[in-house]
């Protein structure tokens, strides 16, 4: 057999975020995973089993539900977690509705920014020093210059201003009490990598991502709005039923399908090297009202 | 970009080096756009924005402006990182900015970069700053330097004034020892010679940038270099069949590994053999830089993290002393009495600056005496240290002379810091 010289590029980021997450478990005195059932976080399980196994996961995996999600996908979280026989902590919006530390100002508006005030509270109630999550720098502007140990201060506040430079390899995980991390394995992954990795790995989706009829009302700026108990038919719109599948997975009354014909994940990769609009762009509903909404949310203490 | 041509040619780090002034966020903006990394909606936003400003055509720099805050100072403040794909090699592109905060984010953005563009604007020529960001990537040790010499549309796309602005940076290249330096006129503006050659620069007949970068040779000097293998984790999951299984997980930072190796873990100096190198259960008869694996030893020895494994020839002596270039981040200068601590690869040991030997003079490019280091300044210092590492001179092993030192009362990462060989002392 014939000495590799190089690796590829996906062997190149797996590497690196194997790396990553060893550097939190050998820093960090009791960090947590972020798991939603969604790609990314499937792909950060994968990425964690690389970098433990034979071992146990030196983290429990923790999922924050906003009590709108697609039941399939807790299903498919739920019964991944299961299969690899790691610690699932669910934390729900509903729960911090009924202690009043949500108030919603109308019942059916989003939740996707208030899942910070569980998330902080989640993180108080189990200590946890770094939460790990899949966020990339190609998903937005505002994380472009997002660190892969992005520092919070003891209010959960991300401040641009003060984060730390990262050099080499070498990762600073120190912090004072009652200030956390956030660690990004991902980081360097774009959408395109993370299908491919998904595909060389053979890693199993909830069926959403993966081409199926669908109600949906067609959006001014072409935007499918998926019509759900939660997502009525606007009134004077008119509902059709398309072939869509989802680039992303979130909160029900913030994630847009796309039209797509894709119902396997070559199919997904073919689709996302050729098009021509970006995820977020696409499919997060929340996103469009102001450029700077993420780096507002990222202040706030969002993911 | 057909998945039948997504070919993998590995991943390419490279920084961009300039200022608004040299073109530079055009050129990024370039970049992506000729790649066809720009999408549709991402291009539809940046017409907004542009139109909010006045602008009457879609301006490219503003695709590489990150936080709101800088967009409304119209200034880049940090280092942004950028993706796009050629489909035969993944790009992820260091941007740092080009103003007084410069040389952190520049030696932040190059410590993990590959390659160097320096962007000199062709009315100009050679500037200050040119000989300041040659000098820094040397000082980084990159080893390809990429000379861009942009707005040609600017001077008729001139070949005498290419060719008199090379004279003028071939001399510091050659004083700086740059080993792989390549020169190009391009305009970013008009798109010539970025990603494709244009109808203008008929007279040259180098590659184009993106025909450079999709060239670029690998990692085979990283490759070839020792062993170094910083342990970050013990595996020991004591159960099962499991009982006697003990793997050392970490990442290959130079040269590669196969089972039967003779290693020597340090600082202690013990000697074994490599029994297995495993990856996610599976046996590999060899490993290379860049890889994560889990190593199995011949020998019961005590490795823990912060351990460096090694191969046992050329292993570097660990020490207390040490003589290293250092980069000043910190907005408070050094202070004699503040307690550092000192990271290298995984291991951290208590720190202190012993004595400054000299600062490096980015105009003149030589070393003037200083008393005291300030935010962006480069200094050499001595260090002494609490505990011995095993650190390797970074002109020999690039990733064995890195570090970073920490302040323990801020947490804050004060320095980034490269060790020199004895030779240089």
């Amino acid at each position: 057999m014939t000495m590799p010289q190089t690796l590829t590029h996906l062997e190149a980021l797996e590497s690196e975020a194997i790396h990553i997450l060893r550097e939190v478990a050998g820093q960090c005195s009791n960090p947590a995973l972020l798991f939603s059932g969604g790609k990314d976080s499937l792909v950060l399980l994968r990425l964690a089993e690389k970098a433990f196994r034979p071992g146990r996961f030196p983290f429990p995996l923790v999922h924050i539900d906003t009590g709108h999600n697609y039941p399939e996908v807790l299903a498919f979280r739920d019964r991944r977690a299961a299969e690899l026989g790691e610690r699932l902590i669910v934390r729900t919006l509903d729960e911090s509705i009924a202690k009043g530390r949500i108030v919603l100002r109308n019942p059916n508006e989003s939740r996707n920014r208030h899942q910070s005030v569980t998330l902080l509270d989640t993180q108080e109630e189990f200590k946890f020093d770094c939460l790990i999550g899949g966020a990339r720098r190609d998903e937005e502007k505002a994380r472009a210059k997002e660190r892969i140990f992005s520092f919070r201060d003891e209010f959960g506040q991300w401040d641009p201003k003060n984060q730390r430079p990262e050099l080499w390899n070498l990762y600073n995980a120190r912090i004072h009490p009652g200030e956390h991390l956030r660690a990004f394995p991902i980081s360097n992954w774009t959408e395109l990598d993370v299908w491919q990795y998904i595909e060389e790995e053979g890693l199993e989706l909830p069926s959403i991502y993966f081409a199926h009829e669908r109600e949906v009302v067609v959006l001014s700026g072409g935007a499918l709005l998926p019509v759900t108990d939660l997502t009525p038919v606007p009134t004077g719109a008119v509902s059709v039923r398309k072939m869509v599948r989802f680039r992303t997975v979130g909160d029900i009354s913030c994630t847009a399908p796309v039209l797509s014909g894709a119902r396997t994940v070559a199919d997904i990769v073919k689709e996302t090297a050729t098009t021509e609009i970006t995820e977020r762009g696409a499919t997060r509903l929340d996103d469009q009202t102001s450029e700077a909404s993420m780096e507002q949310r990222k202040k706030e203490g969002y993911f | 970009m057909a998945p039948e041509t997504l070919v993998d040619n590995g991943l390419l780090r490279f920084i961009t080096c300039g200022s608004v002034d040299d073109g530079k966020s055009t050129l990024i903006g370039r970049l992506l756009y000729d790649s066809k990394a720009i999408l549709a909606d991402a291009l539809d936003a940046l017409a907004v924005s542009s139109r909010k400003r006045g602008l009457e055509e879609v301006d490219l720099s503003l695709l590489t402006d990150g936080l709101s805050a800088e967009r409304e100072q119209g200034i880049t403040i940090d280092v942004a990182y950028r993706y796009f794909s050629t489909g035969t090699r993944k790009y992820i592109l260091a941007d740092a900015p080009g103003h007084e905060q410069y040389t952190r984010n520049m030696v932040t953005g190059a410590s993990t970069a590959d390659v160097a563009i320096v962007l000199i604007d062709a009315r100009k020529g050679v500037l200050p700053q040119t000989r300041r960001h040659m000098t820094l990537a040397q000082v980084m040790g990159l080893r390809h330097v990429v000379v861009t010499i942009n707005k040609m549309d600017l001077v008729g796309y001139d070949e005498a004034t290419f060719q008199r602005i090379r004279a003028e940076v071939e001399p510091l290249a050659a004083k700086l020892g740059i080993p792989d330096i390549q020169y190009i006129p391009l305009s970013a503006l008009k798109g010539d010679m970025v990603v494709e050659r244009g109808g203008q620069l008929g007279w040259y007949t180098g590659p184009t940038l993106m025909a450079y970068l999709e060239a670029v040779n690998l990692g085979s000097q990283d490759l070839q270099a020792p062993f170094r293998f910083p342990v970050q984790l013990v595996c020991r999951p004591r159960t099962g069949e499991l009982l006697d299984y003990r793997g050392y997980q970490g990442r290959i930072e130079s040269g590669s590994v196969a089972p039967g190796d003779a290693v020597s873990i340090l600082p202690s100096g013990v000697r074994t053999r490599v029994k297995r190198v495993e990856f996610f259960g599976r046996d590999l008869d060899r490993a290379i830089v860049g890889q994560s694996v889990t190593l199995h030893l011949e020998d019961e020895v005590d490795v823990s993290r912060g351990d460096l494994i090694t191969g046992s020839a050329g292993a570097p002596v660990p020490a207390r002393d040490l003589n290293a270039t250092l980069c000043w981040f910190s907005e408070r200068p050094l202070d004699p009495m503040s307690r550092l601590v000192l990271r290298h690869g995984t291991r951290e040991v208590r720190a202190k600056v012993t004595e400054i030997l000299g600062r490096l003079d980015l105009q003149a490019l030589e070393s003037v005496p200083a008393q005291e280091l300030r935010m962006n300044d480069i200094a050499t210092v001595s260090l002494r240290l609490q505990q011995p590492i095993a650190a390797d001179p970074h002109d020999w092993v690039r990733s064995g002379g890195n570090f970073i030192l920490i302040d323990e009362a801020t947490n804050a990462t004060v320095a980034a810091g490269l060790v020199l060989a004895q030779e240089s002392y």
